[in-house]
């Protein structure tokens, strides 16, 4: 891969840890906006294609997910560079389950050798939620000793045993995943701060539903001076129906979603005939990327909040008209 | 302890299939106080065999014989003069127990008619829990003694993840407490919460199974050798 086009500042360049897009958006003060690619679970690189195509122009860099919920998929990686050449940067994550140091640390280098910049360093859902439940997980390291490795190859040129890398290091931005309504609550500002200390240089956010408790989550990431370090990205994601949004509330662990918004999404269809399945998942669509585009508006109004990272998976059509409707298109251009 | 279950009866019929005698061995140590394979269940285990055999007309005799420990040769010795007799012997005993039976005796065939499952302990009548999985370099001293190796199931150094649901529950077993979740409440209690910010760096799994079969050499305890020539 070629190297993008040099940058008119190169003092800004210089104090840049990756130059990736999303690295120079977030230090020219944007609000950026990155989204969400799930590779296929198969090898048809023309599905990623035309996700990326979706999404194209609309988001300043996607989330490329690493065998999402323990379900084998196309490696993150490669999906990236199928991506990166669709003309989307990508965000590589990388979970801790599937692979050990030695794995991790070498398909960071052949990212980086493929012009890769971005990584988000994750645990990885339980093997026991995906389709081989029977898996021996590795987690060798945790998220945060990968944010630190990560960092350490990036600043200090060594691999995590010490040793130099040939070349000098991989430059990366290093991202991390934050979760502010898994309980116990009071921690999860700390365990924030944690990453930043660890090395993260950017934050994406679990799906936010509950306004009340991010608010005080990140007037306490705040104090601790988070933003300082670390740019914090707030997850949203459009809800699909009302059972959809039930299921969030009820099941998935980690997950609130208040009553009223299940309220609002049952209310978008009380007018429309049970049996008009058409009509309900319509409308029901509809108000999910109204409520979406509500939820960044009040967002971006909360002190912290470097951008929005939206998880539109399975539903990337959603993502123009919810970037549209927040007042976030055209996305900008930096040199 | 080391804390095991019994295999399902029909599962170690199958293990017996064609053994018209067997000695059925207990252990008195770990598996005993885990009412596992003690005296106690090898009667209870013995008799289930016995009956089964007769229903479907496949009699099989089974004698009992409980050691104090499997574990060591010379608590095994009681089975020396015995084994001729057998065309199995079938161990109530941890794996360890199996193993030094069928190093010990290497003509015998020796079963396991117990699942070995974990270090660990009682919490309540009839529940225990996995405590311990001898990763080899212990780290209770920055946990608050409650051990994230063992009781999170990503072995997770640095904090919980985001998966713990209300009340702070396991997402991989909702009966489950993150141990996480404990760890940072007990932190809280010895005003320790902040030594958990300090990022912990990787471990060093060496010392886990990863480093090799593992064992201890002691030199002091150690019989001194014959000097050559003395």
């Amino acid at each position: 891969m070629s190297e993008p086009a040099a940058v008119a500042n190169t003092t800004t360049n210089a104090s840049l840890k990756a130059g990736s897009n999303l690295e120079r958006l977030l230090a020219a003060g944007e609000f950026v906006v990155t989204g969400e690619i799930g590779p296929p679970k198969g090898c048809d690189a023309e599905v990623v294609r035309h996700k990326a195509e979706l999404l194209k122009g609309y988001v300043d860099a996607a989330n490329i997910t690493d065998n999402q919920t323990a379900i084998v998929r196309m490696s993150s990686i490669a999906t990236g560079l199928i991506v990166q050449q669709a003309g989307i940067e990508p965000i590589i994550q990388m979970t801790c389950r599937d692979r050990n140091r030695l794995a991790m640390q070498s398909d960071i280098l052949g990212a980086a050798a493929l012009g890769m910049k971005n990584v988000l360093c994750l645990s990885g859902d339980h093997q026991s939620f995906g389709n081989h439940p029977g898996a021996k997980n590795v987690h060798d390291l945790d998220s945060m000793q990968l944010i630190r490795m990560f960092q350490e190859m990036r600043d200090k040129g060594v691999f995590q045993c010490g040793e130099e890398i040939s070349g000098g290091g991989p430059r990366l931005f290093i991202g991390a995943a934050a979760n502010p309504f898994g309980d116990p609550i009071p921690i999860r500002p700390l365990r924030l701060k944690k990453k930043a200390i660890a090395g993260a240089d950017f934050i994406q956010t679990q799906l936010i539903y509950d306004m009340d408790t991010f608010r005080a989550f990140m007037k306490r990431a705040v104090e601790l001076g988070v933003p300082e370090t670390t740019r914090i990205l707030a997850g949203v994601g459009p809800l699909k129906s009302a059972g959809a949004a039930r299921y969030m509330r009820d099941k998935v662990p980690g997950m609130k979603v208040p009553d009223a918004i299940v309220a609002r999404m049952d209310n978008a269809v009380k007018d429309i005939p049970a049996d008009d399945k058409k009509a309900r998942a319509a409308a029901w669509r509809a108000e999910g990327i109204k409520l979406c585009i509500e939820q960044i508006r009040e967002l971006r109004e909360i002190p912290g909040v470097a951008g929005v990272h939206i998880m539109a998976i399975e539903w990337e059509e959603a993502v123009k008209p919810i970037a549209e409707g927040a007042g976030l298109l055209p996305r900008p251009k930096v040199s | 302890m080391i804390v095991a279950e019994q295999k399902s009866l029909d599962e170690i019929r199958s293990l017996l299939r064609g053994k018209r005698k067997v000695l059925a061995v207990g252990c008195g140590t770990c598996v005993a106080v885990c009412f596992a394979g003690g005296k106690r269940e090898v009667g209870v285990l013995a008799s289930a065999l016995r009956m089964a055999g007769q229903l479907d007309g496949s009699p099989v005799e089974v004698d009992e014989l409980t050691v104090q420990r499997q574990c060591e040769a010379e608590y095994i010795e009681a089975l020396k003069d015995k084994l001729a007799d057998y065309d199995a012997v079938l161990s109530l005993g941890c794996g360890v127990g199996v193993q030094t039976i069928a190093e010990h005796y290497d003509g015998a065939t020796v079963l396991p008619a117990l699942n070995t499952k974990f270090m660990g302990g009682p919490t309540e009548q009839g529940v225990w829990l996995e405590r311990c999985q001898g990763c080899g370099a212990c780290l209770l001293d920055y946990t608050g003694g409650i051990c994230p190796i063992s009781r999170c199931p990503k072995q997770l150094q640095n904090g919980p993840c985001g998966g713990t649901d209300a009340g702070g529950r396991c997402e991989v077993d909702a009966t489950m407490p993150c141990a996480w979740h404990l760890i940072w409440e007990k932190m809280d209690k010895l005003h320790r919460q902040d030594e958990l910010l300090e990022v912990r760096p990787p471990k060093d799994w060496s010392t886990s199974r990863d480093g090799g079969v593992r064992r201890i050499v002691r030199d002091d305890l150690r019989k001194p050798k014959l000097e050559s020539g003395a």
